[in-house]
């Protein structure tokens, strides 16, 4: 099957200049980074702040060009200007600010946006604001001023302004960072719920493991590199490898694998709860 | 304190004034100001104030919101009132000690006032009667025949929808920073013109830094959503002309018309 998006030892450099523009030093934001993603999957991308999450984000959005390597996003390369436009349509952008992404003072509106820069028809663009609305559970907001919504609830806005451009894959960086634990929760369902019910491939960018628990597959980015990749079950087997890279591990992943290294007889990557309790009650 | 600024004081109501076109009302508008300036005499200004009170009705603007915008004018209005009443020479009618009224003064200062006033009241309704972005987009359609000679009608129409969607919001950041800076000791209230102005700066350097983040970070993200400029743009709530405005116009071309001709004879 053909990739959502393929990266091969794609690598981004900024220059650092001083005050007359001359260069002052490199920072290589993205090293090689090779990744895969299928359609209609859920990937998470993990890893602490400045090792090049919303770099690469950004480059799947065409907002960058890398400086080396090659990106396909649903075949279409990112360096080819010609394909700018298309390849928004088809990955769209969820930011980490709620505020600084929401343009109208309509919510109805806001959702609006993407489909009118895209030349969509006066009617067609009330039915994708209707059902985007209706999908992140917003519409009977839809009259309201975006300014007096809660973090989460501008979160699901911003996930419908990208939906109602309709593309094949949302990225969200850092979606839920700025947002309360009822507002994480609304985001990532929705998230969830875009992926299984309409098959939109989500990039889901993160530094809370938690949120990658439910991914299909997880990638563990330091210093532009990609250091680990599998599903949420091997990478959380890895419990060791993931401290030494300063990373926290889930709580119950962590108790169980404490119980292992102690003695029990339970097997690694343990998720959740209830698997827990099933590998110590069997 | 800087929660009290509502920005474009927009009445929400269901009156006939309120389901006009904004380009109709923003025509009104500069008919209205021209009328204004053609009127001198007694016998215009009773059309105009019959026609402004008819429209006042019309709106279901209670009409305390109109007066609202004469407050800040107070100040003006008298000095302007004054100026024109005593500075004006011709025939004396009047004379209070060394000051002296003439008749010339009085009609100037007179019909300035009036003038002002109706000016305010009448660009209140507006204002009151059309939401921000109405505006914005009655503007936007209504100057796109300049954009032809490379005006950038479209940019300076999308930067006031922006502003409108920001001012709250940095209002409100400008009301945390001074909270925090009063938190530690700052203070905002004593000391003269120079000492005071000294204390905003530790509130302004922390807005700008934050204003021109946000910037950067909506330019990305309209960016993502294929914004390309106004080329090719589909409006989501394009404007049309309904029978009612099309009545509209008619109406405002005979109040134009009117006053003209009751002006000259
Ligand atoms: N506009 C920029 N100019 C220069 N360096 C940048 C810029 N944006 C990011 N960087 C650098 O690139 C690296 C990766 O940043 P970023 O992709 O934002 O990381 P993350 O999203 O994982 O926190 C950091 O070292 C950061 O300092
Ligand atoms: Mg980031």
């Amino acid at each position: 099957m053909k990739s959502m998006i393929n990266a091969k030892q794609l690598t981004h450099e900024f220059f650092r200049r001083d005050e007359e523009g001359n260069v002052e030093g490199i920072s290589v934001a993205l090293d090689h980074v090779d990744l895969d993603v299928a359609p209609g999957a859920f990937i998470a991308i993990l890893g602490h702040n400045g090792s090049g999450k919303s770099t690469l984000a950004k480059h799947i959005n065409a907002l960058l060009t890398p400086s080396e390597g090659t990106l396909l996003v649903d075949g279409m390369d990112v360096s080819d200007p010609e394909r700018t436009l298309s390849i928004r349509e088809s990955a769209g952008m969820v930011f980490q600010n709620p505020d600084n992404q929401i343009i109208a003072t309509v919510v109805e509106e806001d959702v609006g946006f993407g489909p009118e820069n895209m030349g969509i028809p006066t009617d067609e663009i009330w039915q994708r604001v209707e059902s985007a609305l209706k999908g992140v559970g917003m519409w009977k907001y839809r009259e309201h001023s975006p300014n007096r919504l809660s973090g989460g609830q501008k979160q699901r806005v911003a996930i419908a302004g990208v939906m109602a451009m309709e593309p094949k894959c949302i990225i969200l960086d850092e979606p839920t960072a700025m947002l309360d634990p009822g507002g994480r929760a609304e985001v990532l369902q929705v998230a969830h719920e875009l992926n299984r019910k309409k098959g939109i491939t989500i990039i889901l960018i993160t530094h809370y493991m938690e949120e990658v628990v439910d991914a299909d597959y997880v990638y563990v980015m330091e210093k532009g590199h990609i250091i680990m990749d599998g599903t949420p079950r091997e990478i959380f087997s890895r419990v060791d490898d993931l401290i030494a890279h300063r990373l926290t591990v889930p709580q119950i992943t962590l108790l169980a694998h404490r119980l292992k290294a102690a003695g029990l007889d339970i097997p690694e990557g343990i998720l959740t709860r209830e698997e827990l309790i099933k590998a110590l009650c069997p | 304190m800087f929660r009290e600024i509502t920005l474009g004081q927009y009445y929400p109501a269901d009156s006939v004034l309120h389901r006009l076109d904004p380009r109709v009302k923003l025509f009104a508008t500069l008919i209205y100001i021209i009328v204004l300036f053609i009127a001198e005499k007694p016998i215009p200004f009773l059309v105009i104030t019959a026609a402004l009170i008819a429209v006042i009705v019309m709106s279901k603007v209670p009409f305390s919101y109109m007066v609202r915008g004469l407050r800040g004018i107070v100040m003006l209005l008298v000095i302007a009132g004054v100026f024109n009443l005593f500075m004006t020479p011709g025939i004396v009618v009047y004379k209070i000690g060394p000051f002296e009224i003439s008749d010339i003064g009085l009609k100037n200062a007179i019909i300035m006032v009036v003038r002002m006033v109706y000016l305010i009241i009448g660009t209140s309704l507006m204002t009151l009667t059309t939401t921000p972005n109405q505006l914005t987009d009655g503007l936007e359609r209504s100057l796109r025949p300049l954009s032809r000679l490379g005006a950038p009608v479209h940019e300076i129409s999308m930067m006031m929808s922006i502003a409108l969607r920001f001012i709250p919001i940095l209002v409100e950041e400008t009301d945390k920073i001074m909270k925090a800076q009063m938190a530690r000791g700052a203070d905002f209230e004593s000391g003269g013109l120079i000492t005071r102005a000294k204390a905003m700066v530790p509130i302004l350097v922390p807005l700008f830094v934050s204003a021109f983040r946000r910037a950067s970070d909506l330019a990305m993200a309209m960016e993502a959503r294929c914004y390309h400029g106004g080329e090719g743009r589909t409006k989501m709530k394009p404007l049309t002309y309904k029978a009612s405005d099309r009545v509209a116009y008619v109406l405002i071309m005979a109040f134009l018309v009117a006053v003209a001709v009751l002006s000259l004879i």
